[in-house]
């Protein structure tokens, strides 16, 4: 029997995963033994115990496949992990100036946060369906926890609940789809079922298993048509969760996705193709349509996020190196998109709550210039008006897409982001053009860093880190041919 | 021989005949209490099969924590099982015939189940008939399987920190036990001696 466990050398590649998993360990208990309110120290320690995985992961990268060959670490997910990380650490910094209001003024709300990520780098790692799965479930089952944290809400409890119902299902629709394919292949490791994929000879029930598998993965993603939880989780959880789901654990799934149609099922890349080219438009479309409707500022994101899924899908669906390269790019900046957009939420508090409507925002360019700026700058990265970093994001999927010759697929893109462009300047009018309604008291500092920063680097995308971005995209995807 | 044939049919004949009263027996907590006789007697044909590990792993997990789970709901919750049982002969007809379909189609499946000998070849951990099975199977978990038990063992914690999050709730004013103060308080801290002056009481 081999066992990786000889010498710790072998341990090196999965140093960063083992590090998080004893720092999650080591928070539980600072925030059980040390006295007094601890939530917000444990928070500051879980901040600094991602930026230094990412820093310690970014630092010696050292590749390998690990245990039997169900952990792979590679510069694929090295990308991943980095953006995991930074979303994560971001979400808490997020959550800090409001934790109390929202019901996240307890220490397991940053250790859960922290082993959904731990949960996010193993299902990144993942190489085979096993660890695809635990991997999967760590994340998933520390989500539906948090979407709940806020106990004395119903709605909260609702969002939940409703997550909880709805994924599980999803993962047993993943399940079954895993075991046809153990079935019809004899193998769960991930390059093990490319290699039988490509003698031939395949039959129609490997095609009904990847068929189940990607439907669980979408679920993940919320790509339509398994979107439905999206907009009522978004809406019923505290705005700092909603933040954390709509970033990091997206990137998560859309990597696991990514590795999953490109290292295991490329011989079969006609069938997955289909699927995933549905999976985009019909993601695209209903979200831009149905966020025309909304209200809400937390619905319309989650259709925002809905459709821009579904943006990022054109590239995998070109199945090629440009086109990872363009999904890694387009993560990196709906991360930053995502995290700034709700630290301008964020920001938004009244005396009797945060700014949840959209009429809340009328006249903000008069009361609060600089989150009216950020909010406007925002929105135009979102519709993708170059010169602002949306832009480079769709730019690259689409460009994949045309060299791939898909053209119907491109064109449909283009007139959803098209659609979108509406309710995106909605939320610009009324800012610029409607009266004030409501008076919000100052934002804290580090919400003011975080838009700032985002905003910063979405206009100098081109300039600055533009190029270094895409040059580190091209490689991490390149780690996958 | 003889006397392992002897438990097979006595552990089997207490297992089928448990299982019937389960579903015949009136009492929701009559039908628990034979549903943990069915598990001892099925824990009792993993022995004799020599799955010694399976026979103790059902043991402690389906009647040490389950079945008692099981009885703690049954016996909270009051449940109407008569009204629940209202119209089982109106619809025992349709059962029967789903049933019967089932189990037709298991039949098929059993009879018709032929292992490949490549597949049996070619399981991914070599039988060594040497081992008892605990030790096969720590063998396995702890060397193959190391990342993927570990990694459940994570999602184990955050089911149990997920458990408490959600349901502990720290009412103020409730006096608890303090072990410490108890075992801390000397006779001087707690008896008095007090002069009573005759006639008077305190």
């Amino acid at each position: 029997m081999t066992s990786d466990l000889m010498s710790l050398d072998a341990l090196l590649p999965v140093l960063p995963e083992i590090a998080l998993a004893l720092g999650a360990l080591a928070l539980l208990m600072a925030g059980v033994f040390l006295k007094g309110e601890t939530h917000a120290s444990v928070s500051g320690i879980a901040i600094g115990l991602l930026v230094a995985v990412g820093v310690l992961a970014l630092l010696y990268p050292i590749d390998g496949v690990l245990f039997n060959g169900v952990f792979v670490a590679d510069g694929f997910g090295r990308y991943m992990k980095t953006l995991i990380l930074i979303g994560s650490a971001l979400a808490l910094v997020l959550s800090l100036s409001s934790a109390g209001e929202n019901g996240l003024a307890k220490f397991e709300y940053s250790v859960l946060v922290v082993l959904a990520t731990l949960g996010m780098m193993i299902m990144v790692s993942a190489n085979d369906l096993m660890s695809l799965y635990i991997g999967l479930e760590l994340q998933s089952l520390a989500l539906y926890v948090v979407a709940a944290i806020k106990r004395e809400s119903t709605r909260a409890s609702e969002a939940g609940l409703k997550y909880f119902v709805l994924g599980a299902l999803s993962s047993g629709m993943l399940l079954y789809g895993a075991s046809l394919i153990y079935g019809f292949t004899g193998q769960t490791q991930i390059d093990e079922i490319a290699k039988v994929l490509s003698l031939g000879d395949r039959s129609l029930g490997l095609t009904v298993g990847l068929v189940f598998l990607l439907a669980g993965l979408a679920f993940k993603i919320s790509a339509v048509p398994f979107h439905m939880w999206t907009p009522d989780v978004y809406e019923g959880a505290p705005t700092p969760v909603t933040a954390f789901f709509a970033s990091a654990p997206k990137v998560a799934a859309m990597a696991l996705l990514i590795r999953v149609v490109m290292d295991s099922f490329e011989p079969i890349a006609l069938q997955w193709q289909q699927i995933v080219i549905f999976l985009s438009v019909a993601s695209m479309v209903l979200a831009a349509f149905a966020a025309i409707g909304q209200k809400n500022l937390k619905r319309l994101i989650a259709y925002s996020s809905i459709g821009h899924v579904g943006f990022a899908l054109v590239g995998l669906s070109a199945g090629s190196q440009g086109g990872v390269d363009g999904v890694a790019i387009y993560m990196a900046i709906y991360l930053t998109m995502t995290l700034a957009l709700f630290a301008c939420l964020l920001a938004l508090r009244t005396e009797d709550g945060f700014a949840e409507q959209i009429s809340d925002l009328s006249g903000l360019a008069q009361t609060k210039p600089f989150i009216a700026a950020t909010m406007a700058i925002l929105m135009f990265s979102l519709i993708g008006v170059p010169p602002l970093a949306g832009f480079f994001a769709k730019w690259y999927v689409f460009l994949a897409a045309v060299e791939a010759e898909l053209f119907v697929l491109a064109v449909i893109g283009v007139l959803a982001s098209a659609v979108s462009a509406f309710y995106y300047l909605r939320i610009v009018k009324v800012m610029y053009f409607d009266e004030p309604v409501l008076q919000f008291a100052a934002a804290p500092a580090e919400l003011r860093v975080v838009m700032g920063a985002g905003a910063f680097l979405l206009v100098t995308y081109f300039f600055t880190v533009g190029a270094p971005l895409g040059a580190w995209a091209h490689n991490a995807a390149g780690s996958l041919f | 021989m003889t006397l392992s044939l002897f438990f097979f049919y006595l552990f089997a004949i207490v297992l089928v005949g448990a299982a019937v009263m389960v579903v015949s027996s009136r009492s929701p907590v009559h039908s628990v209490l034979f549903l943990i006789l069915a598990f001892f007697n099925a824990a009792g044909l993993f022995m004799l099969a020599g799955a010694e590990f399976l026979a103790l792993m059902l043991i402690i997990v389906y009647v040490g924590a389950v079945a008692v789970l099981f009885l703690f709901v049954v016996m909270m919750l009051d449940v109407d099982f008569a009204e629940l049982r209202q119209g089982f002969l109106q619809y025992a007809p349709i059962g029967l015939v789903v049933g019967i379909i089932l189990a037709l189609e298991l039949i098929m499946v059993a009879v018709g189940f032929v292992v490949t000998p490549e597949v049996a070849s070619a399981s991914a951990v070599a039988i060594d008939p040497t081992l008892s099975n605990t030790e096969a199977l720590g063998r396995v978990l702890y060397t193959r399987y190391v990342f993927l038990f570990e990694g459940a063992g994570l999602v184990l914690l955050v089911a149990m920190i997920g458990a408490i999050v959600l349901t502990l709730r720290h009412k103020p004013g409730i006096r608890r036990q303090d072990v410490g103060a108890q075992v801390a308080r000397t006779p001087a801290m707690s008896v008095e001696n007090v002069k009573v002056k005759s006639g008077q009481g305190l």
